[in-house]
This record gives C-alpha cells, structure tokens and sequence, in this order.
C-alpha cells in the first residue's frame, strides 16, 4: 500500500472503491463528511486524497493516487470535503454523497485498521458490509415473496448463502436484501435477479483482498 | 484454524510444525489458493519491504519537513562501525525508521499490521538476515510468522490507533517482530508465545499523539523503539524467560486499555505530544502550507 497510515489512507482508499461499485457509475458531483479521527487528521493521512483515489477505481498501492483530487476535478467531478464534529460510534467514519445528474446513493463506511473496513450504511439502510465476501445488495420493494424469488435463484444456480440480512425504512416501501454468499455471483445470475419481480435494484461486491 | 495465540501453539506442537506452515495452512483453507499461490503473494509484500528499506536508507523526505534522512544518518553511524549496542538492533532501528519515513512520503510499504507500523516487523527480520546470513525464504517463512500473531490480535482486540492508542499499532508490531525472531532463530512455539507477550507488555498504553495529525513524530521513531523491544522480548525468551501473563490475557488488556483511552490520544492530535508547544507550532505551519 501507499502510505501514510492504513486506516486514513489503504482503509479509505477500500471505502472509496467500494462506495463506486455501489453506485456503478462515475459521479459527477461528490460531498464527503469525514467524522471522528478522520475530521481531525484528514489532511494529514491524505484521507481526502485517498478516498477520492478510491472513487476513481485507483489502487492503494498506484503511484497516480497521491493526485487523484487533481485527477478528479479535471476530469469535471465537483468535490466538497466537510469535517463534522459529531461524535461518531467508530473514529474513523466517513459518508459519500455520490451524485450523478438526479441519480444519488449515500454510504457511510468506516476504517478499523490495517486497511481493513466496513460499509455501515447504504442508502439510508444501517448494515454491516465487509467486501470480504461475494454480497449482493438487492433494493426491492417491501412485498410477500420477493425474498423467496431472490433465494430461489440462488438455489438454482447452487450458490450458498453465507448471511442475509432484511430490513426495511417502513412497510410496504422500500426494502434492501443484503446478501453474503460463498460463490462468485456472475452477471447473469444477477441480471436475473434484476429482472425478478419486485425488485428495483441490484447490485454485487466482490472486491478482491487487499 | 485458531482463534487466539493459545491455539496456534497447541496446533503447531501437536503437528509439528513451525508457525509459520499453520498459518499457511490456514490461508489455503480460507481462501481456496494453493500453497505456491499464497507464499507468491508474501514474497512480493517480502519485495515491497525490501525495497522500502533501499529507499529509506538512501535518505527520503516527507511533505511537510518533519520527518526524514534520519534513516541514512543512522546507517552512516553503523557503517562508521563505532556503537554502544550490536549492529543486530541499530540496523533494526535503522530499517524500521528507513520504512516508516517512506511510509511519510507516500510511498509504498506494507502494512505490518498498520502503515503507522509498518517499520518494526521488517526491521527486525531484515536486520536478522543481514546479520545472520537469511537467505530471503526464511525471512519470508518469519513474515507468515508474523501475521499469524497479528491475525489474532486483529481479529480478537485492535490494531488502529485510533481506536486503541500506538500500543494496538507499534505494540502489536514488536509483538508479532518478536515472535517471528523466535522462530527465525529457532526457538519453540511456547518461547513465540512468551516473546509475543513480553514485546506487547512493554508497549500497554502507548498513547497515539501523531503532531499535526501526521503519521511521522512519533510515529517514525517509535517504530525504532518497538524493533529494539523486539529484539530484546526475543532474546529473552530464547535465554528461557517466561511471559507470567499468557499472550491471549495481554492481547485482552491491550484492548481493554484501548477502549477505555481518551478520544484525546487516540489519533486526533488533541492531546499528547500533537499539543506540546512544539507540536502546535508545527501543525500550525503545516496547516499553512496546504496539504
């Protein structure tokens, strides 16, 4: 990795690479609030730079990175960087506000050392998302059998799951299936899932160990 | 598989085997790679600190002026062959500084278990191949060592600074470096053990007070400090002395300090060192000239 700190800078790379698989594409605009020890050293770790580095798909060990800000704002995404002085749970805790056109996901990770991290919220959805698994994450609406369509086209195609996890904002809205499976998930597979009745929106990690 | 030191010593008496084949074997296990695959992937982490090392050692500065060339100072100092200690622990000071001052740079290290950290371990065990002849495989043997004992800490306390203070980051460092030199120099898995915990009690309560926020002072220096803990948590218990508290109840007071830090020396550069005068008048300066 890149230094100088792995949790500042290789954890906040992770995030960043994780926050644009999410959102599938490249944003156009980026707000980032950075929390706890992030608020207070950011600059210093090259935290801000790091992140960023991670949106554009970069490595935590590519040379380009310690220019990624340059590189994104001439490639036309406007950045906004907020250090908050609300007292997080971890102390390394940032939220992404990705945006493209009217398109918008939020996701808030945090760093816990070693490069190591987890995604605690997605689209407004507490969860615990590590990458260390294949984990699929289905937006769907809130209906009877929309969990057992989704399970059975795992079934099918002999995939395992390792965890699960549903939740809801309120009934019959919106709900997210978040997914941790033993097998790789290939496109197809998530297509088809896509596809399925009631679901709105699917999308797949598998980020390869770091 | 093991869960926490206690095990990964059961595990390897019981075999036969030295640490670091357990923790090899583990890899196969949960990442479904061949054996070749993984030892692959440590020998290029192997290169990685090696060429840190090179870099260090030629002199490196970081951005903001506060750290860097110590690295090559000490190096001039032990080539000038006058010293008070054995060369053994100066070059193991001297790469561990080497990387971390890379590491300020921006340049590329691995982690070890942090990048704060990423000193000790290899100045430990590639100042013990220049000293004792190691060819690169058995250093690379010390590496898988080396994680086995910080994958416990990871997984069953912490190893960031900003959740359990420097003694998660450089004090897991000299732990898992104190172990590996066991092992490299061959002593048994019980002396690992007491290696492990005699290096990571000397280090409880180390707070994480980075000047201006920056991983560089103290952070450079102590991972100098941490690889002569190493060394010296080695030789005794290579000489038989024994840790009274196991590994796994010192990992458990590590973490239960950690927790209970305040917020003000856990990587915030609110308290400590980061707000001596000094340490203000720099960040200061640093604040100025934009990062």
């Amino acid at each position: 990795m890149l230094g100088p700190s792995s949790s500042h800078t290789a954890g906040a790379v992770r995030i960043g690479q994780i926050a644009r698989k999410l959102f599938g594409q490249e944003p156009d605009r980026l707000t980032i609030h950075f929390y706890g020890s992030f608020a207070k050293t950011y600059k210093g770790h090259a935290t801000d730079v790091a992140i960023v580095g991670g949106l554009l798909n970069m490595e935590v060990a590519d040379e380009a990175l310690p220019n990624a800000i340059h590189i994104a704002q001439e490639q036309g995404i406007n950045i906004h960087f907020i250090a908050e002085e609300e007292i997080p749970e971890e102390p390394n805790t940032v939220k992404i506000v990705m945006e493209k056109g009217p398109d918008r996901l939020e996701v808030t990770g945090v760093s816990v050392g070693g490069g190591a991290v987890q995604i605690t919220e997605y689209a407004g959805f507490p969860i615990r998302l590590s990458g260390d698994f294949p984990t699929l994450l289905i937006l769907h609406h809130d209906a009877y059998g929309a969990i057992s369509q989704v399970s059975q086209l795992l079934e099918k195609h002999e995939i395992n799951i390792a965890h699960m996890e549903v939740s809801r904002l309120a009934k019959g809205e919106v709900a997210l299936m978040l997914i941790e499976t033993d097998e790789m998930i290939s496109p197809t597979i998530l297509q088809d899932i896509s596809r399925s009745k009631h679901v709105i929106r699917a999308s797949m990690l598998a980020l390869d160990e770091i | 598989m093991f869960k926490n030191i206690a095990e990964l010593i059961e595990q390897a008496k019981k075999q036969d085997k030295k640490i670091w084949e357990i923790m090899l074997d583990q890899e196969v296990v949960t990442s479904g790679l061949s054996p070749e695959a993984i030892w692959e992937t440590m020998a290029v982490r192997y290169e990685v600190m090696e060429k840190a090392i090179e870099r260090g050692i030629s002199g490196v500065h970081s951005r903001s002026g506060l750290t860097g060339g110590d690295a090559k100072r000490l190096y001039d100092y032990i080539k000038n062959g006058k010293f008070l200690t054995d060369k053994t622990s100066l070059l193991a000071s001297c790469y561990a500084v080497a990387t971390n001052e890379v590491n300020a740079a921006m340049g590329v290290i691995c982690a070890t278990p942090t990048a704060g950290s990423s000193g000790t371990v290899p100045g430990v065990l590639f100042a013990l191949k220049d000293t004792h002849d190691l060819s690169s495989d058995r250093i690379i043997e010390a590496l898988f060592t080396a994680g086995a004992l910080g994958y416990v800490v990871a997984n069953n306390a912490i190893i960031s600074g900003a959740r359990g203070g420097c003694q998660a980051e450089v004090g897991s460092a000299a732990a898992m470096a104190a172990g590996a030199a066991v092992e490299l120099m061959g002593g048994t898995p019980d002396q690992i053990g007491h290696a492990f915990s005699i290096a990571l009690k000397n280090l409880l309560g180390l707070a994480c007070d980075p000047v201006g926020g920056l991983v560089e002072v103290p952070c450079v220096k102590r991972n100098a400090g941490g690889a002569a803990i190493a060394l010296s948590a080695a030789e005794m218990a290579l000489a038989g002395i024994e840790s009274r508290i196991p590994a796994d109840e010192v990992i458990l007071a590590m973490y239960k300090i950690g927790i209970t830090m305040p917020v003000t020396i856990r990587e915030t550069a609110l308290g400590g060192l980061a707000t001596t005068p000094t340490g203000l008048d720099w960040q200061e300066r640093i604040a100025l000239e934009e990062f």
